[in-house]
C-alpha cells in the first residue's frame, strides 16, 4: 500500500443475517482527495462508510485510516481514530435532547473546550460556513430535513477533521443550498486538505465536487474512475444511474 | 425431551442476558476509574430520577405505611398486642417494604425513561453519531445515570421507610387508638442501625440493577419505534422481576450481617 493512502480499504466483505451487503471492497483514497461514491439505494453504500470509522466490523476485509489498521481495535482505541475522522449520518443524526448551539459546540466540549466565549464564536462561525446563522436556539424538532443536515454539517467540522465522510449530504436540501454545501466541501478540501468520501444521488453535485468516482452494485465495486471518465462510459448500468433512465413506460 | 431442550434453552439465554449485563457493568466500571466523569450529567440525572421520583416514592411508603398499620392492628388487637403495631411496621418498612417498594415505582418511572431515551437516541443513529464523535456511549449515557442512582436511590428509600413509617404511627395511634408511648417505644426498641444498613444496601444494590438493566434494554433496541416500546417494557418487567428475585438473595445474605431482632 502507497503511504499516500488516507484511507484503504481491502477485500471488505460484510454479512448482515447471512445476507452479503458488501462483497469484498477494495479502494483507496489518497490524502486530500475526494472520493464519490455512487450506486443505487441498498446498495451498501452507508454500510461501507460506517465500517470506515469502525461503527460496523466487518465480516472480512481490513480498513486503514492513516496507515491504522482498525480491525481488531477495540471501542476505546477506535475512539481516538474518530476524533481526527468526522461523519455527516443520512438523517443528521443530531441530538434532540440539545439546542443547535449545543449539538455544534457538542465536539469542542467533549474536547475540553471550557472557553465559552471561543466556544460560542466557533459554534456562531460554524453555523455561518452553513447559512444558519441565528438558528442557534432551536431545538432540532423545529427544524426542516435540510436544516439538520447543515447543523450536522456544521458539528463535524467545527473541530477540523482530517477526513469526512459524508453520507448523502445534499439529498433533501434546495438547490442553492446543495451548491454551497458543494462549495463548502470543495473549499475544505482546498483549505485544509481534508481527505473526504462523499455519498450522493446528486450527479451534479458528483461532478463538481469528485476527484474520483466509485460506482458501487450489488455490494461490490462495478466502475471506479474520475468523473469525465464516468461520464464517457458507455455501460449501460452506469449510463442508466448517470441519465437517471429507469425503462419503465406508462403502460 | 422437549423439556430438556425448553430448559437448556432458557438457561442459555439467561446466562447470555447475565453476561451482556456484566459487560455493561464492567465498562461502566472501566469508565469510572479512567474516563473523567461528566458531572453535569450526573446532576441533572439526579435530577431526573432522584429529585422528580420523590412524590410517587412517598405516597407510596405513606400508602403501604398506612395500610400496613391498620392490617398489623387489625390482626395483633386480636391478641392484644396492639403496642407491638410499631415496631412490625418499622422493621417490615426498613427491611423489606421501603427498598422493594421504591425500586419497583423506580423501576417504572425511572427505568421506563431511561431505556425510552436510549433506545430513541439509538434507533435514531444518536448513539452512532456519539461514537463517530469520538464519545463512548457507555462514558455519557450510563455512567451518570448509574452515580445519579446510587446517590439517589437510598434517599428515596429512606424518604419512602420515613413516610411509611408516620403514616403507620397515624393511622394506629390517631385513627385506631393505640397508645402512642407504647408504640414509639416498642418501635425503638426494636428497630436499629441493622434495619437501616439493610435499607441502604438493598436501595443501593436495587438502584443499580435498574440502570444497568434499562441501560441495556436501550442500547439494543432496534426497528425504530416498536423496538423502543418493547425495550421499554423489557426494562421495567426484567427490572421489576430482577428487583424481587434478588430480593430475596439479598435478604438471606444481609440477614447474616444485619441479623433481626433486638
Amino acid at each position: 500500500m502507497p503511504n499516500t493512502a488516507m484511507i484503504s480499504v481491502v477485500d471488505l466483505k460484510k454479512e448482515f443475517n447471512g445476507q452479503q451487503v458488501l462483497r469484498g471492497i477494495s479502494l483507496e483514497v489518497a490524502a486530500g482527495e475526494t472520493l464519490v461514491i455512487i450506486g443505487r439505494s441498498g446498495g451498501g453504500k452507508s454500510v461501507l462508510l460506517k465500517h470506515l470509522v469502525g461503527l460496523l466490523t466487518p465480516t472480512s476485509g481490513q480498513v486503514r485510516i492513516d496507515g491504522q489498521a482498525l480491525t481488531g481495535l477495540t471501542e476505546r482505541e477506535l475512539l481516538v481514530i474518530r476524533k481526527n475522522v468526522g461523519m455527516m449520518f443520512q438523517s443528521g443524526a443530531l441530538f434532540d435532547s440539545m439546542t443547535v448551539q449545543e449539538n455544534v459546540a457538542f465536539p469542542l466540549r467533549e474536547a475540553g473546550e471550557r472557553d465559552v466565549a471561543l466556544i460560542r464564536r466557533k459554534v456562531d462561525e460554524a453555523l455561518s460556513v452553513v447559512d444558519l446563522s441565528g438558528h442557534e436556539d432551536k431545538m432540532p424538532v423545529n427544524l426542516s430535513g435540510g436544516m439538520k443536515k447543515r447543523v450536522a454539517l456544521a458539528r463535524v467540522i467545527i473541530n477540523h477533521p482530517s477526513c469526512i465522510l459524508y453520507d448523502e449530504p445534499t439529498a433533501g436540501l434546495d438547490p442553492v443550498v446543495s451548491d454551497q454545501i458543494d462549495h463548502l466541501i470543495r473549499r475544505l478540501q482546498k483549505r485544509f486538505g481534508v481527505t473526504s468520501i462523499v455519498i450522493t444521488h446528486d450527479m451534479k453535485s458528483a461532478a463538481y465536487i469528485a476527484d474520483k468516482i466509485a460506482y458501487i452494485h450489488e455490494g461490490a465495486i462495478y466502475f471506479y474512475g474520475t468523473p469525465a471518465e464516468l461520464m464517457a462510459s458507455t455501460d449501460p448500468l452506469i449510463e442508466d444511474f448517470v441519465h437517471g433512465r429507469s425503462h419503465e413506460t406508462d403502460d | 425431551m422437549l423439556f430438556f431442550r425448553f430448559f437448556g434453552r432458557t438457561a442459555l439465554s439467561l446466562f447470555q442476558y447475565l453476561g451482556t449485563l456484566l459487560f455493561l457493568a464492567m465498562e461502566a466500571g472501566h469508565s469510572i476509574v479512567r474516563v473523567p466523569i461528566r458531572w453535569r450529567l450526573v446532576l441533572r440525572q439526579v435530577l431526573e430520577v432522584g429529585y422528580r421520583s420523590q412524590m410517587v416514592v412517598m405516597v407510596t411508603g405513606a400508602f403501604t405505611g398506612a395500610v400496613f398499620g391498620a392490617q398489623t392492628y387489625f390482626q395483633f388487637h386480636r391478641l392484644s398486642m396492639d403496642t407491638a403495631v410499631g415496631a412490625v411496621v418499622a422493621v417490615s418498612m426498613f427491611r423489606e417494604l421501603g427498598p422493594v417498594l421504591t425500586g419497583l415505582m423506580v423501576a417504572g418511572r425511572v427505568g421506563a425513561a431511561m431505556s425510552a431515551e436510549i433506545g430513541t437516541m439509538k434507533v435514531t443513529e444518536q448513539i452512532d453519531a456519539l461514537r463517530a464523535l469520538g464519545v463512548h456511549p457507555i462514558d455519557y449515557l450510563v455512567v451518570p445515570r448509574l452515580l445519579a442512582m446510587m446517590f439517589s436511590m437510598p434517599l428515596l428509600v429512606a424518604e419512602c421507610v420515613g413516610l411509611g413509617i408516620v403514616a403507620g404511627q397515624f393511622v394506629a395511634v390517631n385513627l385506631l387508638g393505640v397508645s402512642r408511648v407504647y408504640y414509639v417505644d416498642y418501635m425503638l426498641k426494636f428497630t436499629g442501625a441493622r434495619d437501616i444498613k439493610m435499607a441502604l444496601t438493598k436501595a443501593f444494590v436495587f438502584g443499580i440493577l435498574i440502570v444497568f438493566i434499562s441501560c441495556n434494554e436501550g442500547l439494543k433496541a432496534r426497528e425504530g419505534a416498536v423496538g423502543v416500546g418493547r425495550a421499554t417494557t423489557e426494562a421495567v418487567v426484567i427490572g421489576s422481576l430482577a428487583i424481587l428475585i434478588s430480593n430475596f438473595f439479598l435478604t438471606m445474605v444481609l440477614n447474616i450481617l444485619y441479623p433481626a431482632g433486638v
